[in-house]
């Protein structure tokens, strides 16, 4: 009887000093639900992100990445829960339903004046996804032959106004939705190209556009103001400076690149456009 | 007293002496206006001070009336609701012809006309029963999605298209209950002078018909004004798309609110202007 009690005391004792070992005091308190870390994600969550819209799983970029950025906060994974937010539930005024909310968010100044953001934690190539009938038709990697296609996109990124200060095009882009109704006005052929972060595009184009192909892509060195994906959380909240050092934490370590590697494929394929 | 004095004098009485009945209309008047003034400045203040004492309003402030989002997102959305301006006026006419037209095919009398009956009740029943912005997504991509080269697949087409179809079947509607609403022996009056169906239909019965439904139809328009911003779901950048894209840009919806003024000073005139119409109509009738 002693004995077992002695072992149980033991084990208790060995799991407490692993989880202080895990830098879980700088959390502590400042998450909604305590002792939980409550992340969004979006409403399907699209690959190559999160796979199967099953972030539970932990398999996928992001779902990856938010379980390290979890682990280093020194929540286990059975301490992490989901919830599911669109981008308008996620900078409504008021409480938030979430620790931090990690769908693709780009990080602009404007921004960051209504919600805060953590450290980057994915930088972006943008990229042109087109069908082999439009690069049939003559289309190029140039930026003279991507002025006169007819462009689309999601209403609700940040690769619009880049499409707009960048490619100009001479017509009007129409613009979605999402994903889907970009991917529906493709193949009606109402537009000739879209413009999508990289890991997107490539999926569109190889698994949901038929005949899909990449145009060429916009690398993020080119750009003065690259396309940084940050985790988005309410204004002020205490959690930024742990989920920052965390990142930190994640991005010396070289785990960061390792994740990267393993969930976004090589893009080396996709011509650059000068 | 002589005539001329007979005949001004109760003018000349209300000028000078008030009745004691006029005495006491007046109060009355005066202290109902001087209620609805208290309780409508009271609601009012109630309404201004009371809601940004609630803990959020800062952050709803923020979100929703930000001056600074506002100037910089206000004249593009002016910009934007151009189109908006440009799909109404051409669909709007597309709508009555179509409506009048359909509302005609289910006046048909003639049995050898039957068909033409029995499709513009099943196009009314099919139409008015659908959501618009199924019909502009079945349409709008759909019809493009068959394979037909451009322009012929522009959105602007199909998607006007869309909403020409699901309106008129509305406007049809109303624009029946206006025929049927022409007493019979109008018709037969206009039988026995020996007119045709057709010129009976043409000079006796629509004219009264179609007047009697403006007020009705002016309704359908000013809800047709805000179902354009549909339009945007297969890709035209109007006015709600730009506030879209302003909110996403800016984390903030300050945009849609700018938007949201922009219709009402458009549909504000409007629906006064039918409400104008309608009173004249009562009063005509009465």
């Amino acid at each position: 009887m002693k004995l077992i009690a002695g072992t149980a005391l033991a084990l208790m004792l060995s799991t407490t000093s692993v989880l202080a070992a895990g830098d879980g005091t700088c959390a502590k308190g400042k998450t909604l639900n305590d002792g939980t870390l409550t992340i969004a994600t979006g409403n399907p969550a699209y690959y190559p992100w999160v796979m199967n819209d099953a972030p539970e799983s932990g398999e996928g970029f992001e779902a990856a990445v938010a379980y390290a950025i979890a682990e280093k906060m020194g929540f286990s994974q059975d301490n992490v829960s989901w919830v599911r937010t669109s981008f308008d539930e996620a900078i409504q005024p008021g409480a938030k339903n979430f620790d931090f909310n990690m769908q693709q968010y780009s990080i602009t100044p404007e921004r960051e004046e209504m919600v805060d953001f953590s450290l980057p934690y994915y930088t972006s190539a943008m990229a042109v996804l087109t069908t082999q009938n439009v690069v049939d038709g003559g289309a190029q990697a140039t930026l003279d032959s991507l002025k006169g296609l007819k462009w689309g996109g999601v209403a609700t990124t940040t690769a619009i106004p880049m499409l707009k200060d960048i490619i100009q095009p001479t017509d009007e882009p129409l613009l979605y939705n999402d994903n889907a109704d970009v991917n529906a006005a493709i193949m009606a052929g109402q537009i000739d190209a879209a413009i999508y972060d990289l890991p997107t595009a490539l999926y569109l184009s190889a698994v949901v556009v038929e005949g899909g192909t990449l145009l060429g892509q916009f690398p993020p060195e080119q750009s003065d103001s690259p396309d940084q994906f940050g985790l988005l959380m309410e204004q002020g909240n205490p959690l930024k400076e742990c989920v920052d050092a965390a990142i930190t934490e994640l991005t010396e370590s070289g785990e960061l690149a390792a994740i990267e590697a393993q969930w976004l494929s090589e893009a080396t394929g996709v011509p650059v456009i000068e | 007293m002589d005539k001329s004095s007979v005949q001004n004098g109760p003018v000349e009485h209300a000028a000078s002496a008030p009745t004691r009945r006029e005495l006491y209309e007046a109060g009355v008047r005066r202290r109902s206006n001087r209620i609805a003034l208290i309780s409508t400045v009271s609601v009012v203040l109630a309404l201004i001070v009371l809601v940004p004492l609630a803990p959020g309003w800062d952050a709803v402030q923020r979100a929703f009336f930000n001056g600074k989002v506002f100037v910089a997102t206000f004249p593009g959305l002016l910009e934007a609701f151009l189109l908006n301006v440009m799909i109404f006026a051409w669909s709007a006419p597309l709508i009555a012809i179509v409506g009048l037209a359909i509302a005609l095919c289910r006046d048909t009398r003639a049995p050898a006309l039957f068909p033409l009956r029995l499709f513009g009740i099943a196009y009314t029943d099919v139409f008015r029963g659908l959501p618009v912005v199924l019909v502009i997504y079945i349409i709008g991509f759909g019809i493009p999605g068959l394979g037909l080269p451009r322009p012929w697949n522009s959105p602007y087409i199909w998607g006007t298209l869309a909403l020409v179809l699901v309106y008129s079947a509305y406007v049809a509607e109303v624009i029946r209950s206006g025929i049927d609403s022409i007493h019979k022996s109008q018709r037969s009056a206009a039988a026995s002078l020996g007119l045709s169906d057709r010129d009976t239909m043409r000079y006796v019965v629509l004219p009264q018909a179609i007047r009697n439904v403006v007020p009705a139809n002016m309704n359908l328009f000013i809800a047709l004004q805000k179902d354009v911003a549909l339009l945007s779901f297969i890709g035209p950048v109007e006015v709600f798309r730009q506030a879209g894209v302003y909110k996403s840009l800016y984390a903030n919806f300050t945009p849609y609110v700018g938007a949201a003024l922009i219709f009402l000073i458009l549909t504000i005139p409007a629906t006064r202007y039918a409400d104008y119409l309608m009173n004249k109509q009562n009063k005509a009738r009465t």
